[in-house]
């Protein structure tokens, strides 16, 4: 302890670099709030779930194949929803499909994203047919909306980017996470779901 | 072997069953009354010069209000080895939607038929495992039908599950900042 | 163990999985390592397109074909404008057959590319998978040059092709088919002598000729198995009668074979656009009376002339129906197999009803024959090598 008191008083006063954020020179040390050093480490490293529906899968692959390579921006496709933060709903959304989406969101960890890529999933696109759910923020939360049929690798980066801003704003406290309140308020829905998927297994 | 020859053949072997026969580019198809449908297709199947041996497709269509029998069930037939076509049309009517099987047939027709099924509600006597395929087990109509509404918002016959879910929605859409 | 304490096992795989292609659910039913019983689940992609399209008019249903399968949106395209062409009885221009054979097989590289590279990395070589995305990125960077789209490109019309090519075009494709053959031999070396591949391919998931005629398989899954059936060369379309180009075939029905023949006809394909590229001819892209269908509502007029038909029962009103609704088949080759496109035509602007033969659906049901009484690390492979889109399997 007295080694740090010390290096503290031989160096120079911290330097505020932005809102929230101070260096303090030559002591290798960065004096923030809570709130950033947690969005910080959310944004960097946003881990999607593979979730591809139709079209639009396939550009995501091409996002993360070689010539776009998501990588570089610490996104790396988990195939389970346990360990994804982000949910890239890519493509058409089925009313079929529907109690199964829910059912992954919710075994998604908090605090977590919903990407809705394409036009299918922002609103249904041109399929505006009995089977097709009409955007799926009629039964999701979603944090970014990407349009295109289907959008290009280009535009699923930008959307990306723009989730991470999101983040970087977001308080640390998950419950004025905006994707948190679905959580709060509807503990219920998880098992409802689930039950019926029991009672749908069990009729086969 | 020229379609037209096929078609007077069937009827030459079937007289009592086939109602009318049709060409439009390049293409025959013969309609026939339902009751010996599974006859005629392994007629069709079996006979050296026919050899009919791939089901490429099977589907309906559905004639509400221009025609009665309603439906027509449609078997697109193939020969790999004679390289020739055939369309054969079953008549199907709605108070009695059911037609026989041709499972034992072709096995891929186990799929057309549920299909089928699933879409026009056409019933497929002696089929192994007759469920939905597309649409989920508890769906309410059928949507292929013409009296079937196309667009997303089903009113009253929507999908039960789906109706909760949306219901859960709600919950959160109003709290939302 | 006793065996009266041992159970089955059942198994969801699906339908968010990555190694089954989509949305496809299977249910296993497992005794130790070996399928009991495996029962696909699809429809969690069914978009009702056959329903939408008959509340559109023909045009419109146009980019409805593109998000089938989409993987090769451009066969789509093509097959659907053939379908409709033949209702109208529409003559294409030369240049304009040229240029979709030519995208056709471009497309078909396209789709082939995305099997391999996801079949294998399923399989487990990861490698391939980075190297086919790149030469497929090239691929699309083309179709961007003249369509403007790089997947749901809904670039042929009925009657012809949207815009031309441009030399440009024409010389970065000529460079690209010219080197593609040793990129193919690239993947090649990737796997073809990979102990692990041949293990899991070679003798897996056998089909034998008769079974996959009866259980309806088409395109390379069909050739495997060693029977001749290609609609390029059966009832050929475009231009297909006028480029030369082999069917590979297999011998043993395995999905080892099934891989050999998608390998072969990448250099078939490319032989095809390199005969497309020196023989494309000048002239109109678009025939003439193909404008009468780009009236947003104009009806359809059919030449009833060309109806030719014999009643055997005496009813009157049969006639006033066979001359109201006509109807036709039409049937391409595409990267999966045959894709059929049945339309029924009330001589209104909207198809009466259009019925899409999509081979992935057939695939996707010969996969309990396939699986069942094979091994459970065995179904992954099975699925890639019939190479099933959910996209046009729900349709």
């Amino acid at each position: 302890m007295g080694g740090l008191i010390r290096i503290f008083d031989n160096a120079t006063q911290p330097v505020e670099v932005e809102k929230d954020l101070k260096i303090v020179p030559g002591a290798n040390t960065i004096i923030t709030t809570i709130d950033k050093i947690a969005s910080w480490g959310r944004r960097s490293s946003l881990w999607p779930l593979t979730f591809g529906l139709a079209c639009c899968a396939i550009e995501m692959m091409a996002t993360g194949a070689s010539h776009y390579d998501l990588d570089r921006f610490g996104v790396i496709f988990r195939a389970t929803p346990r360990q994804a933060d982000v949910m890239i709903v890519a493509g058409t959304l089925t009313k079929k499909m529907a109690p199964v989406i829910v059912n992954l969101y919710h075994q998604m960890a908090e605090p977590r994203y919903v990407i809705a890529m394409g036009s299918c999933a922002c609103s249904g696109g041109i399929f505006n047919t009995y089977s097709t759910v009409q955007g799926i923020d009629e039964i999701l939360p979603v944090d970014v909306y990407i349009p295109g049929c289907p959008p290009r690798p280009e535009a699923l980066i930008e959307g990306i980017i723009k989730l991470q801003e999101k983040i970087k704003h977001q308080p640390y406290h998950k419950e004025r996470c905006l994707s948190g309140i679905c959580l709060i308020e509807n503990e219920n829905s998880k098992e409802k779901n689930e039950s019926h998927r029991d009672s749908e297994e069990n009729k086969r | 072997m020229n379609p037209i020859e096929i078609v007077k053949k069937i009827k030459d072997k079937f007289p009592e069953e086939v109602l009318w026969f049709r060409c439009f580019r390049e293409e025959c198809d013969i309609t026939i009354k339902k009751e010996k449908i599974k006859d005629i297709l392994e007629y069709l199947k079996n006979t050296p010069t026919l050899e009919f041996d791939y089901l490429i497709d099977l589907t309906a269509v559905d004639y509400l209000g221009f025609r009665e029998p309603r439906f027509d069930v449609i078997y697109q037939l193939m020969s790999i080895k004679h390289r020739h076509r055939l369309r054969v049309k079953a008549e199907v009517s709605e108070q009695e939607c059911f037609i026989n099987s041709v499972v034992d047939l072709w096995k891929t027709a186990n799929w057309f038929e549920r299909e089928c099924f699933d879409m026009f509600g056409i019933e497929f006597k002696g089929h192994p495992d007759l469920r939905r395929i597309l649409m989920p087990e508890d769906w309410i109509g059928f949507p292929l039908r013409k009296d079937y509404p196309v667009y997303s918002d089903l009113k009253d016959k929507e999908w039960q599950p789906y109706k909760e879910l949306k219901e859960l929605a709600t919950g959160w859409k109003e709290n939302e900042p | 163990m006793n065996p009266e304490n041992t159970r089955e096992l059942l198994i969801n795989m699906g339908p968010q999985h990555p190694a089954t292609h989509g949305v496809l659910r299977l249910v296993l039913e497992i005794e130790g390592e070996v399928i009991k019983k495996c029962i696909p689940y699809i429809g969690y992609l069914h978009r009702g397109v056959e329903k939408l399209s008959e509340d559109l008019t023909y045009v419109q249903s146009l980019p409805l074909t593109d998000r089938l399968d989409y993987l090769s949106s451009m066969i789509n395209n093509v097959g659907f404008c053939i379908a409709v062409e033949k209702l109208m009885g529409i003559s294409v221009p030369e240049r304009a057959k040229f240029i979709r054979t030519m995208m056709s097989e471009m497309a078909r590289i396209c789709s082939h590319l995305v099997w391999i590279a996801t079949h294998a990395l399923d399989v487990g070589a990861m490698t391939v998978f980075l190297y086919a995305m790149r030469d497929r990125e090239k691929l699309l960077e083309l179709f961007e040059m003249v369509t403007g789209a790089r997947l749901t490109v809904s670039y042929p019309r009925v009657g012809g092709v949207r815009c031309d090519v441009n030399q440009e075009f024409l010389d970065e494709l000529y460079k690209f088919v010219n080197e593609f053959p040793k990129k193919v031999e690239e993947y090649e070396t990737l796997i073809d002598r990979n102990r692990v591949w041949l293990r899991r391919t070679k003798g897996v998931g056998v089909i034998t000729a008769e079974e996959a005629i009866n259980w309806g398989l088409t395109g390379p899954t069909l050739r495997g198995s060693g029977v001749y059936y290609d609609i390029r060369k059966f009832f050929p379309y475009d231009a297909y009668d006028k480029v030369e180009f082999e069917v590979p075939l297999g011998k043993n029905g395995d999905i080892y074979d099934r891989y050999k023949c998608r390998m072969l006809e990448f250099r078939q394909s490319a032989k095809i656009i390199k005969q497309c590229i020196e023989l494309l001819p000048e002239g109109a892209i678009l025939a003439d009376d193909a404008l009468r269908i780009r009236m947003p509502s104009s009806p359809l007029k059919i030449d009833k002339k060309d109806i030719q038909f014999e009643i055997y029962i005496e009813d009157k009103s049969i006639e006033d129906f066979i001359n109201k609704f006509t109807e036709v088949y039409a049937s391409i080759e595409a990267p999966k197999g045959e894709l059929g496109f049945y339309i029924v035509c009330d001589d209104s602007a909207k198809p009466y009803r259009m019925r899409v033969r999509a081979p992935s659906f057939v695939h996707a049901g010969v996969l309990p024959r396939l699986c069942e009484g094979a091994l459970i690390a065995d179904v992954i492979a099975n699925i890639g090598s019939i190479d099933i889109v959910l996209g046009e399997c729900d349709r």
